[in-house]
């Protein structure tokens, strides 16, 4: 079964949901890739999308392992090219061009009114997160935990996660 | 203020006043996408405004406000349009092929190793961990980003329909996004009566 075409169309309509970061996208990701075409679980979901924060780079190259899960290295190949080569073409060719509208008065009304959305998108992606992430006090003492020395402190944001993963092995089951 | 940003963002230009080559582009970009673990943005301001004083410190950031009024992530979209602004078209190429090279090859071992050894005991209790201190750092990210960006008390409103219209009303993120997208927009239309805050 051939499922190449519906990874790109899945991937490339996502990428263009990622105003303001990833996580914007994922609420429409769980449904699409969890509900509609169950290609993983969504436990599996959250699972990628958090070993995801570990990796250095774009902090959504969660998105390879699924396309290999789908459709092995190709699948892998498609998935990367769907997610990141329509927004960056448009990127490529509005970026140019928006650097230039310094003074067109609508620029200054289209940042500051994505502004708030982008962040709505961005809550809503983590309260989709949190419903799969987050059960009883452990869960929820180190997703605030992690949220309070990150407003305390400059410590990197991977040391924290791999530190909840120490936590995790030591304190669950 | 510096008139830099005022010079024609021409590639011939750029490249020809800073003489980066497209290798040294691409070499330092997957050297970005090779270390930058816990978010890509300091690293690339580290790296192409301290390090290589490619982009101006003021550049740096009116491309990263562009990054996030676009579709895509910030660290692909900083990729492109610094490339861009060096080396035209294939700057941009080789800039986010960079950084998306050696987190993609990760990902990808470790997409293997989860489908065979996920299911470990140890396993399970560290993708817990990480699960619940990831939502902790989505929630960081939007703290300060609404510091950062909500301006007045409208700009809150917005953050709760877009989060109700997503989370309890089931709408697509698309249909959210277009639909308080536009409102907002308008809300914050030129020239509007209450007028514009200070500029920041």
């Amino acid at each position: 079964m051939n499922q190449l075409p519906d990874l790109a169309r899945v991937f490339a309509y996502l990428s263009l949901l990622t105003v303001g970061g990833g996580m914007a996208a994922f609420p429409e990701m769980q449904t699409l890739t969890v509900d509609v075409h169950r290609w993983l679980t969504a436990p599996q979901l959250v699972h990628l999308y958090s070993v995801g924060q570990l990796a250095p780079g774009p902090n959504m190259m969660m998105i390879v392992p699924i396309g290999d899960w789908v459709g092995g290295p190709l699948g892998a190949l498609v998935v990367l090219i769907a997610f990141f080569g329509p927004t960056a073409l448009l990127t490529f060719m509005i970026g140019r061009w928006w650097a230039r509208l310094e003074n067109w008065p609508w620029r200054k009304s289209i940042q500051q009114g994505l502004a708030p959305v982008s962040i709505g998108l961005l809550l809503a992606g983590s309260f989709t997160l949190a419903k799969s992430a987050i059960f009883g006090l452990e869960t929820a003492a180190i997703a605030v935990g992690v949220l309070l020395i990150l407003q305390q402190t400059k410590v990197n944001p991977a040391a924290l996660v791999l530190g909840a993963a120490v936590i995790g092995v030591f304190s669950f089951d | 203020m510096n008139e830099v940003v005022k010079e024609p963002l021409s590639q011939v230009d750029a490249a020809g006043l800073r003489g980066v080559s497209i290798s040294q582009l691409f070499f330092e970009f997957l050297t970005i996408g090779a270390t930058s673990f816990g978010g890509a943005v300091p690293y690339l301001r580290a790296s192409l405004v301290s390090k290589r004083q490619w982009v101006s410190d003021r550049e740096f950031v009116e491309l990263l406000s562009i990054s996030q009024s676009l579709p895509g992530l910030n660290a692909t979209n900083m990729a492109i349009l610094v490339g861009q602004k060096l080396k035209g078209a294939s700057g941009a190429a080789v800039a986010v092929l960079g950084i998306c090279l050696p987190g993609s090859l990760l990902m990808f071992a470790v997409g293997v190793i989860y489908r065979s050894h996920g299911d470990h005991a140890w396993a399970t209790g560290a993708l817990k961990g990480v699960a619940a201190a990831s939502v902790g750092l989505v929630l960081s990210t939007v703290l300060q980003l609404s510091k950062r960006s909500l301006e007045e008390r409208f700009d809150y409103l917005f953050v709760i329909m877009t989060v109700l219209a997503v989370n309890r009303l089931h709408q697509s993120v698309l249909v959210t996004l277009v639909a308080v997208g536009f409102l907002a927009i308008l809300w914050h239309r030129p020239g509007r009566e209450t007028g514009q805050e200070t500029a920041r």
